[in-house]
């Protein structure tokens, strides 16, 4: 059967062609692309390695904004807190002043009153001895009349002081 | 629309098919009187001196006969010349007898001889085109690179890279290792040739339709070549673990057992190589010719019958040539990778062998 025997001619040329197309692709083909897809494939490799470090380092970064923004954060929030604190102080420091100041003009209300008040008693002592002396100069008058009658005089004047005051 | 332009393409090719078996039965059988399948199918499969041409079963396009006659001249003419028994120089077609279909002269004594014959003919013809575009699509791949340098190829060179990058870098490199670059041509040849001449095969016109890998002789070629440079650079250690292997010596002293099964090793490699690739083409085609052939067989009992068959078969056939498409590629991977693990054997060095006793030492 012809296809079970390999025809001496097919070898030969079979061989012929097969024997060029390996001279002619190792010599001019094969070498070369082996030694491009090589140095592609270390490229990507490369490529590779490098986004990774890159996404990493890109990591590190969002991390450490991250730390800086909450810390800025905390920062925030302690400036509100000892803004909110010294917001009462200063109402509180206001409010004692206030306290002192207020007392200040009572003090001051109460010296001017007392003052007053004394002089008013200064006045009414002059007034009381004027009328003193009145009334002594009247006693003194009247005891040329009689001891009853004085006695009458000075109660009734006494009564007199009394009654104006 | 490219899809549409694609089914057309598709369905005309596969209606050239259909209609290029039925033209060659139909003339066949006229011929013969009635329809020989067991004669049809290996003149499909066998080689020829001219290149059949669609729609027709006489007009072949001529290809050169170059023969030497029993005197030692040359004779060099094109296969028109003897077409339908003519014939030319004293040489014919043999037509039956033990040469049919082959040239054949007379000598001197008026007995047929069969000359030396080394015509291009069909299949050798389709070699070389084969050879031809596997040139020039290794060629495309490399003027990428020299014109692109590092950029990643597109289309067809993208295509083609992915078939080196998976038989260089993930076959051949995890198995040859630090012989890989050397052997890396001859391995990424062999693939690619025999792909492209399964390919070939498969294709029913001109270019192609010449059964490149499913001729004993062109397989043969092939792992005459893998066994040549398997043996002819293979190591000291790999000649030892022939003669002198690694085993009880009651198992190769006296009689020398264990050698004589390894040196039967040598050479039945590259034959198993050499029947796979031509067992798995053949029959892929033979199937297809087979299921063809049935539309004609069961068309003598009458149209319905006929019709009936034809669309089964041609559902079938189409089937099996998609299968085929993929046992190319298989097989042209197969090829490859036994080679390279042949050669890979044949460059055992002592200390991968026997890591336990060179420790020891």
């Amino acid at each position: 059967m012809e296809l079970f025997m390999p025809e001496f001619g097919l070898v030969f040329w079979m061989f012929l062609a097969f024997v060029g197309l390996y001279v002619i692709l190792a010599k001019a083909a094969w070498p070369f692309i082996i030694k491009s897809m090589e140095t592609r494939a270390d490229l990507i490799d490369k490529g590779v390695a490098y986004a990774q470090e890159a996404k990493s380092h890109l990591d590190n970064a969002k991390a450490e904004a991250d730390k800086v923004i909450a810390e800025a954060q905390k920062q925030q929030a302690d400036i509100l807190r000892d803004a909110a604190k010294m917001k009462s102080q200063i109402i509180e420091e206001a409010k004692g002043q206030a306290a002192v100041e207020a007392k200040k003009v009572t003090d001051a209300a109460q010296l001017a009153i007392e003052q007053a008040r004394k002089e008013s008693e200064r006045q009414l002592r002059q007034e009381v001895g004027a009328y003193a002396l009145q009334i002594a100069e009247k006693v003194i008058r009247h005891n040329m009349e009689g001891d009853d009658a004085q006695q009458a005089l000075v109660d009734k004047l006494l009564n007199e002081v009394e009654t104006k005051n | 629309m490219k899809k549409v332009i694609t089914a057309v393409v598709a369905f005309v090719i596969v209606a050239l098919m259909a209609l290029g078996y039925m033209q060659a039965s139909h003339h066949s059988s006229q011929a013969a009187g009635k329809l020989d399948p067991k004669e049809l199918i290996f003149e499909h499969l066998g080689d020829a001196y001219g290149w059949e041409v669609p729609f027709s079963h006489e007009l072949r396009i001529p290809l050169p006969v170059i023969v030497q006659d029993y005197a030692g001249s040359w004779h060099c003419f094109m296969s028109c010349r003897v077409q339908g028994g003519a014939e030319y120089e004293g040489f014919r077609i043999a037509e039956g007898g033990d040469h049919s279909g082959k040239i054949v002269g007379t000598d001197g004594q008026g007995n047929e001889y069969r000359p030396l014959d080394l015509s291009i003919t069909k299949d050798a013809a389709g070699i070389f085109i084969a050879a031809l575009l596997v040139i020039c699509m290794v060629m495309k791949v490399r003027n990428w690179y020299k014109k692109n340098g590092l950029k990643a190829p597109r289309k067809g060179t993208a295509a083609l890279e992915v078939c080196v990058d998976f038989v260089y870098n993930d076959t051949i490199r995890p198995i040859m290792g630090k012989d890989a670059p050397k052997y890396g041509p001859y391995l990424l040849t062999v693939f690619f040739f025999i792909l492209t001449m399964n390919l070939l095969g498969l294709t029913v016109i001109f270019p192609g339709g010449a059964n490149l890998t499913g001729n004993l002789a062109v397989t043969m070629t092939l792992a005459v070549c893998t066994f040549l440079v398997t043996n002819l650079t293979g190591t000291r250690e790999y000649w030892k673990e022939i003669f002198w292997p690694d085993v009880p010596v009651a198992l190769k002293a006296p009689v020398p057992l264990m050698p004589i099964i390894e040196l039967f090793g040598i050479f039945t490699k590259p034959v198993a190589l050499m029947i796979r690739l031509f067992a798995n083409m053949m029959g892929g085609h033979m199937v297809v010719i087979v299921f063809t052939l049935l539309i004609f067989i069961f068309g003598a009992y009458g149209v319905v019958i006929g019709s009936a068959t034809a669309v089964f078969s041609l559902a079938f056939s189409l089937f099996m040539l998609l299968l085929d498409t993929l046992v190319s590629f298989i097989q042209a991977y197969v090829f490859t990778i036994l080679s390279t693990m042949f050669i890979s054997m044949a460059h055992v060095h002592h200390h991968e062998m026997q890591p336990e006793q060179s420790d020891n030492k």
